[in-house]
């Protein structure tokens, strides 16, 4: 398959391993930011091939297990109220919220819909004008842009039954945040490369250089990472503190234009909690002043009574590198697929469940 | 559930027991139908719990029964497919493929076969005729009579589902014992075909996702390819058709029952640019993925050439090879799949049906 295949291929990954072996003169870690990367390299057991002096820590690059559970619960609040149906990409059906998910709301009557496109939920809301049909909107800036175009269709065809609770989150302000943390370890990152095909990669020079902490913006497949990994550690033995770009067959500097002018017309930046990490400035997105009719926050007002000390789970160590999963105390006993304590457990990008799926024996 | 909490007032008995607990009780969910975990978890707590009579069979895809004029074998099916006509086949041909799939991996030729429908109200009665006329067209090419029947009208849903299920009798065409218990240290693990076309293209029709290279099931009947091997004289140990769950789902529940470690060499596993590319865009593992004219058979190694010979006369198991052995005995029975970078990984059972991802 194009795009796929040629970077799977295993002499050129070994080739990259053995080049990344040469050029490795001292201990370096470094975070892969994006969930897809952490089952990219735990799925094809990419560790085992870089050298022992390179350690990889997972980053909070999965926006299934950064959702706050508070907004899990107001979406569970939505689809208990009658005459809602709730759309949703898969992967969040199961991300347990207080006390249930949207799968177990299913089973009890609630309408929960599996989208696989936000403009679905459109149709679903144009079809259904008796209904109330709200978007779960779960994302980075990657999937932002595809519910911004849903909620600006909705206006211009004035689909007032539709809504969005706008749940999404940036990478660099969570970035940002882990580097000021006294007891970062983090030396160079492996940025998220669909990110950055959407905002481009100059944010991420301007923190590679304030931070001194240098960015490798890297796709998704075997060779990516390992090539994004070569990157990094070239930098970092030549104290480059810079961007660069490994996925050049996507991501451009400036970015998508045509998305950035959609995304500032229909969003607007506001503070936002991470699920097990804590509130982050300026690193989540709200519907602007323009669309603020689309809010299902507005809509649907919900006060939740989440303490997220109560949150047993301890995603936010995992997600913020100081733990891998298997250091979990919870991890493969009380924490399961089938009994998880927290979204990473459960996310098809999670770091846990990578480590559950791919490398534990039991 | 609720709880009744009496205040005890002067002069009232005391009570000297515990208020009953609270249970918290488990909604069936889609999750529990998806043969994964939750599935299992579901038939050992409640189904074999109650009929003690399916806890004394080795765990199989049919029921081995000896009666007095000589041994049958006996399985059932249901079939809710959804939509019911897909690219490659239809609900009909699934039933009776399905069923005859179940006795065949016994190593018994299918002979009768039951069915019962259960219809909603608005299904239109010439989708009804074209699904009885596959189902009889599959029961002609598999040389087997449908016997008896059922009809239940159900009220209306969606105005679109029929639900089968089939119920078949089978005849040894063997003496051999093919079952988990057989598979033996050295077998060779065959896989009869490409694997995850079923499920990618019931679930394209279904989404109305249009992908550029065609998904079309791979719903047919093994009972040609599986007679020839036999009728050559070839030893097969086990075998198992990948139904929900997929290919991963099968070796797994095989490696625990046979209470063996199997290696599987990922490189060699056949999967279409269809089913490849089609999984990609949905972060779907086609490990996972559902088949309906695929299986696996664990043959000793003295009869893998012969058994790849007559496989690959059949045009539904062209891709035929060998991809895994069976490398020894263990407690828990696992199974580890070494990718082309000589990396290895276990294989599990998942939860539940993968859901399609975010980005």
């Amino acid at each position: 398959m194009k795009y796929v295949d040629e970077f799977r291929r295993p002499d050129l990954v070994k080739n990259l391993a053995l080049k990344l072996k040469k050029i490795t003169t001292q201990p370096w870690t470094i975070m892969e930011v994006c969930g897809g990367q952490t089952h990219t390299i735990v799925k094809y057991g990419l560790h085992d091939l870089l050298p022992d002096s390179i350690r990889l820590i997972h980053g909070p690059g999965c926006p299934v297990c950064v959702t706050p559970i508070d907004l899990i619960d107001h979406a569970l609040f939505i689809a208990k109220t009658p005459g809602t149906i709730i759309c949703s990409f898969g992967d969040m059906l199961r991300v347990p919220g207080t006390g249930s998910d949207l799968i177990k709301e299913k089973a009890l009557g609630a309408a929960v819909q599996i989208i696989y496109s936000p403009l679905e939920a459109v149709e679903i809301a144009q079809k259904n004008p008796a209904k109330q049909v709200v978007l779960f909107g779960v994302g980075f800036e990657t999937t932002a842009p595809a519910h911004a175009l849903a909620v600006y269709y909705a206006k211009e065809l004035q689909i007032d039954n539709f809504s969005l609770l706008a749940c999404h989150v940036l990478v660099p302000p969570a970035i940002e945040f882990l580097l000021q943390e006294k007891d970062s370890q983090v030396d160079g990152f492996l940025a998220a490369g669909h990110v950055c095909t959407i905002t481009g990669y100059q944010e991420y020079g301007v923190i590679a250089q304030k931070y001194q902490r240098p960015v490798a913006v890297t796709g998704f497949e075997p060779l990516d990472i390992l090539e994004g990994l070569l990157f990094c550690v070239e930098m970092l033995e030549n104290k480059e503190y810079v961007v660069k770009n490994q996925y050049t067959r996507s991501a451009k500097a400036q970015g998508n234009i045509h998305a950035q002018t959609l995304l500032d017309r229909v969003f607007t930046r506001t503070d936002r909690v991470f699920r097990g990490i804590g509130l982050i400035e300026q690193s989540g997105l709200m519907l602007s002043e323009e669309f603020c009719t689309f809010d299902a926050t507005k809509r649907f007002p919900f006060k939740g009574d989440v303490s997220y000390l109560e949150d047993r789970c301890l995603s936010g160590q995992v997600l913020k590198g100081k733990i891998t999963p298997c250091q979990c105390p919870f991890f493969g006993k009380k924490c399961t697929p089938d009994t998880p304590l927290g979204a990473p457990m459960v996310s098809t990008e999670g770091a846990c469940a990578a480590y559950y799926l791919y490398s534990q024996k039991r | 559930m609720l709880r009744t909490i009496s205040i005890l007032k002067k002069g009232d008995p005391m009570i000297l027991s515990c208020p009953s607990p609270v249970i918290e009780d488990t909604l069936i969910t889609l999750s529990h139908g998806s043969g994964g975990r939750w599935a299992s978890k579901l038939i050992e707590e409640v189904f074999l719990k109650a009929f003690c009579s399916l806890q004394k069979n080795e765990r199989h895809d049919g029921a081995l029964i000896h009666t007095p004029e000589g041994p049958l074998v006996f399985t059932t099916d249901s079939y809710v497919v959804q939509p019911i006509f897909f690219p490659g086949g239809d609900i009909g041909s699934l039933s009776i493929t399905g069923t005859v799939n179940d006795l065949v991996m016994c190593g018994a030729r299918p002979a009768f076969i039951s069915c019962g429908f259960i219809i909603e109200e608005g299904v239109l009665q010439s989708d009804l005729k074209k699904i009885v006329a596959s189902m009889q067209r599959c029961a002609i090419e598999n040389n087997l009579q449908i016997v008896t029947g059922d009809t239940k009208v159900i009220e209306r849903h969606e105005g679109k589902n029929i639900f089968i299920n089939t119920s078949g009798i089978g005849i040894p065409m063997t003496k051999q014992k093919i079952r988990p218990s057989s598979i033996t240290p050295g077998d060779a693990i065959i896989l009869t075909g490409d694997i995850g076309r079923h499920g990618m293209a019931v679930m394209a029709q279904r989404e109305g996702l249009r992908f550029s290279l065609p998904l079309l099931s791979d719903c047919a009947s093994l009972l040609p390819a599986i007679e020839a091997l036999l009728s050559a004289g070839t030893t097969i140990h086990c075998m198992r058709d990948l139904t929900r769950g997929g290919l991963a789902t099968a070796l797994v529940e095989l490696a625990q029952d046979s209470g063996m470690n199997f290696l599987i060499d990922e490189e060699k596993i056949p999967i279409s640019d269809g089913v490849s590319a089609s999984c990609e865009i949905l972060g779907l593992d086609p490990l996972y993925v559902a088949n309906e004219g695929r299986c696996i058979a664990f043959i000793p190694q003295n009869d893998v050439q012969q058994a790849l010979d007559v496989l690959s006369t059949f045009a539904i198991c062209t891709d035929a090879c060998v991809m895994g052995q069976v490398i020894e005995q263990s407690q828990e029975g696992s199974v580890v799949i070494e990718n082309g970078y000589g990396t290895r990984r276990f294989l599990f059972q998942l939860s539940s049906e993968q859901l399609p991802r975010i980005c």
